[in-house]
């Protein structure tokens, strides 16, 4: 019950939104709304495994199944922080219409958890495609210049794979045993290895369009750049996760043999994404876009680490999941609230931000921190997991994806730099007085980054029976 | 059988209908009511009461599955004049001539979908197809619909004599024109019957593509719905064709489908036609209207999927993509009726002006494009699973998944004009009723998108 509550909270906001005009009131009840949904997803992380079954199409043998494991629960957390996170550091952005735009996000937001929920293939497909309609609309109404065509090529791109993963869900739902869609049906259907090799390109091109991997990540800096902010949080926060989360839920059970097949050849082509994307963030001018590239790059470092099929290195990819979202969204609240503020992302025009606002200042130091990992903050524990998978599995690809890490380190840094220090430049100084409320989240979000950092413990029992599931058979 | 009766006799009253009453209102509410006799009429056979019962000899069988799709089509027809009814009333002079003819076509209709034999089959298409040829001429004083009438008319005469053909060659080989017969020796050999058959049915399957706009059969299509009054194109793109496909699913899931491998590879390749036309062609339309007719033959292309086999897939796939498709599309049309113009630009700003209607019009764009929580998801979900489990190589519903990419490309410019395009809508004014109406429909699609359940259940009772 408490999983269908999660669910039809932010739906019911949404609605109730669409015809509440007033800006405050709309602002109020979305944080309300995200903040209930926050409480009850602390609530379902503290207790076991729960589920929730009603019949929903009997002909099909479909049901309305939410589970919760561990896998599920971390995604839900990092899920119902961003929201209100989001609501709130963006609640005094001017935007036009803003009771459907919130009610929009909150569309987003209930796909987005029927999704990590769903334990049945067709209603996974449902909310796969719920999570992507408002997105949509939320990006060519209230994106930048060139927001009409970039949201389309990004909708085109995600549609086309997801169209291929429906594809994929009836020739494995053709196979199982008891014709149903039902998750542990799916893993009992028996496939021959061709078909398995068929059913996994198919989940795969889907997941590997959302994540993106390395050849199909085209529509994704461009998205992120004409997204109105709070969009891009949203998408490269925790929409991203979509795409890792496919992988560890439906690909890795479902096709153990395709799956080791094809790991050499993934693992590669994330690396090369990762190696591509680091070395594109150097040369950016444009924070939201460096921001962007950087992000490309951890989540090839998250879908390498799965790839090699090595119980630590998924362990890290778990933690991660969680960690990348609240460090990507700390970065963008700032980015956010540097452009509101002087109305430009261009680095060459900042300067002298830690004088200007020095608690933003170090807010901004310590997010570039926990991007490039360094030990006490949250993404250290994943990403040394990670590494150490990805040695497990080849000291070479290790190596390379190594590199990264020196480049993360030149391209955070030298944002920092350019933001942070130096002269107080002409635009910076137009910076007057400081969002409380954004600086508030940023103060909360760094309290996460350092405990999970110092204290990781709670992660790891929580993603304890996710893995167990996938390695002990 | 009472559907069949009735309806006849209703046409017949309605043509009286224009000398008694005067008034064109009148003559919605009596078409209307009409309706509601045939539903009922219909609703009674299906629960066993015969108002009429008559001995046709075995040539005509009154399924679960016929009465249904007659309470289907009936239901949608219905709800069809409830919105247009004063539409109809602007063209011509007399509103219950119109409503008369729709009477015959659901007669034929009625035919249709409880044939038994070929010659039932081909009545029954003969009377759904000549009220039509004077419904796309209504328009008299316009020229494009004279011509896109003469056209019509010309091509389905055309189209009518290959079908009687093919029901000869049939009746040579076999010596009946019962369906439901076993053919002897079908599947083997090569012999004088074998071709025969083979030939009679070729001929068929090419006239019933063409009744349904299947490529290459579709050149009909874009000239007769643009011309033709829109109000008319609604209801042949919807319930007319609607009906057709069922025909044509429900004699190649008959006896004929031994004959598997005489039109397998047709079939097959007609798919991939129209798709690839119906697809290809709407993505370079500048008018909605032709937008739509090369859209409605795309998805004719989804439809034939059910062609493949007579799995439980394919019958219920059928009847919800025949309720989507039909419900989407006489919403898209009722709100295109209202257009001053059927440019694409002319629907720029219509969110800005018209918030109510343009997001009904994205439910019905989003349901013909088949995304999940409307309609057509489902439709087009069960249309894949039918091919799936009938067999169908891989590779060619893959080829169906790339056109469904492409038919979002040509849905969603539509969307984009109104809801990020700057700029006046030419879009006349609308009374509030009008758009309550649209929203049933609305509310229909994504409720068959939710719990399609509740719309096939009645199947099986």
């Amino acid at each position: 019950m408490v999983l269908l509550s999660i669910l039809s909270i932010p739906f019911i906001a949404a609605i109730i939104l669409l015809f509440v005009k007033p800006e405050k009131i709309a602002n109020n009840v979305a944080i309300a709304a995200t903040a209930i949904t926050l409480a009850l997803s602390i609530y379902i992380a503290c207790n076991g495994a729960v589920n929730f079954d009603i019949a929903w199409l009997p002909s099909l043998n479909a049901r309305f199944t939410l589970t919760a494991d561990g896998l599920s629960k971390i995604l839900l957390l990092l899920t119902c922080i961003s929201f209100p996170a989001i609501f709130i550091a963006t609640a005094k952005n001017h935007v036009n219409n803003k009771h459907q735009f919130l009610s929009l996000m909150l569309f987003t937001q209930t796909g987005l958890l029927g999704v990590f929920l769903a334990g049945d293939a067709l209603l996974f497909y449902f909310f796969w495609e719920l999570a992507l309609i408002p997105v949509y609309f939320l990006c060519s109404i209230w994106g930048g210049e060139k927001r009409v065509a970039v949201t389309f090529k990004f909708f085109i791109y995600t549609f086309l794979g997801s169209l291929f993963m429906l594809i994929g869900i009836i020739l494995v739902y053709t196979h199982t045993i008891d014709q149903s869609f039902a998750i542990q049906s799916f893993k009992q259907a028996s496939l021959t290895f061709g078909q398995q090799l068929a059913a996994f390109a198919l989940f795969f091109a889907a997941f590997a369009i959302k994540m993106p991997i390395f050849p199909l990540h085209t529509w994704q800096p461009d998205a992120y750049e004409q997204s109105p902010t709070a969009v891009t949080m949203v998408l490269s926060a925790v929409m991203v996760k979509m795409g890792l989360y496919g992988v560890i839920r439906w690909l890795m059970p479902l096709f153990p043999d395709a799956f080791s097949a094809h790991s050499n050849f993934v693992v590669l082509l994330s690396v090369i994404g990762i190696l591509y994307a680091s070395f594109i963030a150097i040369r950016q001018d444009d924070m939201k876009r460096l921001i962007a590239y950087s992000s490309i790059a951890h989540i090839g470092l998250m879908s390498a680490a799965l790839f090699t099929n090595i119980e630590i290195g998924v362990q890290g990819t778990l933690i991660q999941l969680f960690s990348h979202g609240v460090n990507v969204l700390g970065l963008w609240i700032i980015a956010d609230i540097i452009e509101q503020q002087t109305g430009t992302r261009s680095l060459k025009e900042m300067g002298g931000l830690a004088k200007q606002n020095p608690t933003l200042g170090i807010l901004l130091v310590g997010f570039a921190f926990a991007n490039i990992a360094l030990p006490l903050t949250n993404a250290f524990i994943g990403e040394f997991l990670m590494f150490n998978g990805l040695f497990q599995f080849n000291p070479w690809i290790a190596a390379a994806a190594g590199v990264s890490v020196v480049l993360a380190a030149i391209y955070t840094l030298n944002m920092v730099q350019k933001c942070a220090y130096g002269e107080v430049s002409e635009k910076i100084n137009k910076m007057q007085a400081p969002n409380m409320p954004a600086q508030f989240v940023l103060i909360v979000l760094f309290i996460v980054v350092v405990l999970t950092g110092v204290y990781p413990t709670p992660l790891f029992d929580l993603t304890a029976d996710t893995l167990q599931q996938l390695f002990i058979k | 059988m009472n559907a069949i009766i009735a309806s006849a006799l209703l046409g017949v009253l309605m043509m009286f209908a224009s000398w008694i009453f005067d008034n064109k209102k009148t003559h919605t509410r009596i078409a209307l009511s009409g309706l509601l006799v045939l539903i009922i009429v219909n609703f009674l056979q299906l629960s066993g009461a015969y108002v009429i019962s008559l001995d046709t000899k075995g040539m005509l069988a009154f399924t679960q599955f016929g009465l249904y799709v007659n309470t289907i089509l009936f239901i949608l027809t219905f709800l069809y004049i409830w919105l247009n009814g004063d539409e109809i009333a602007k063209i011509g002079n007399h509103a219950a001539d119109f409503y008369a003819l729709f009477f015959f076509i659901l007669c034929g209709a009625s035919i249709l979908t409880s044939f038994n034999n070929l010659l039932m089959l081909f009545i029954g298409i003969e009377i759904l197809s000549i009220p039509l040829y004077i419904l796309t001429g209504a328009d008299k004083k316009n020229l494009n619909s004279n011509e896109a009438a003469l056209k019509y008319f010309l091509m389905g005469s055309f189209s009518t004599g290959i079908f009687l053909l093919g029901i000869t060659f049939i009746y040579g080989a076999t010596g009946t024109f019962q369906i439901t017969t076993p053919i002897v020796n079908a599947a083997t050999g090569m012999g004088r019957e074998q071709l025969m058959l083979s030939a009679g049915l070729i001929l068929i399957f090419a006239s019933f593509n063409f009744k349904v706009s299947a490529a290459p059969f579709h050149f009909w299509t874009p000239d007769v719905y643009d011309g033709a009054p829109t109000v008319f194109t609604s209801f042949m793109a919807t319930i007319v064709k609607a009906t057709a496909i069922i025909a044509f699913v429900v004699l190649f899931h008959s006896q004929f489908k031994a004959l598997g491998y005489a039109w397998n590879l047709l079939l097959t390749f007609v798919l991939i036609a129209t798709l690839f036309i119906g697809n290809i062609t709407a993505v370079f339309q500048r008018s909605v209207k032709r937008m739509l007719a090369y859209s409605s033959i795309a998805q004719v292309g989804f439809m034939l999927f059910a062609l493949y086999g007579a799995t439980s897939f394919a019958v219920e796939g059928i009847l919800l993509y025949i309720m989507a498709y039909s419900l989407a599309s006489i919403g898209l049309f009722g709100v295109l009726i209202k257009m001053k113009e059927y440019s694409f630009e002319a629907f720029n700003g219509l969110s800005k002006k018209e918030p109510l209607l343009a997001a009904m019009t994205t439910i019905f764009l989003l349901s013909l494009a088949g995304i999940p929580l409307t309609g057509g998801f489902f439709a087009k979900y069960y249309m894949l699973n039918a091919a799936v489990k009938s067999g169908v190589g891989m590779w060619l519903v893959i080829v169906a998944i790339l056109f469904a990419a492409v038919s979002v490309y040509y849905y969603f410019k539509l969307i984009q004009a109104m809801y990020f395009a700057d700029g006046e809508p030419a879009i006349r004014e609308i009374e509030q009723g009008y758009k309550y109406k649209l929203l049933v429909f609305a509310i229909l699609i994504l409720a068959l998108g939710i719990l399609p359940n509740l719309f096939l259940s009645y199947l099986y009772f």
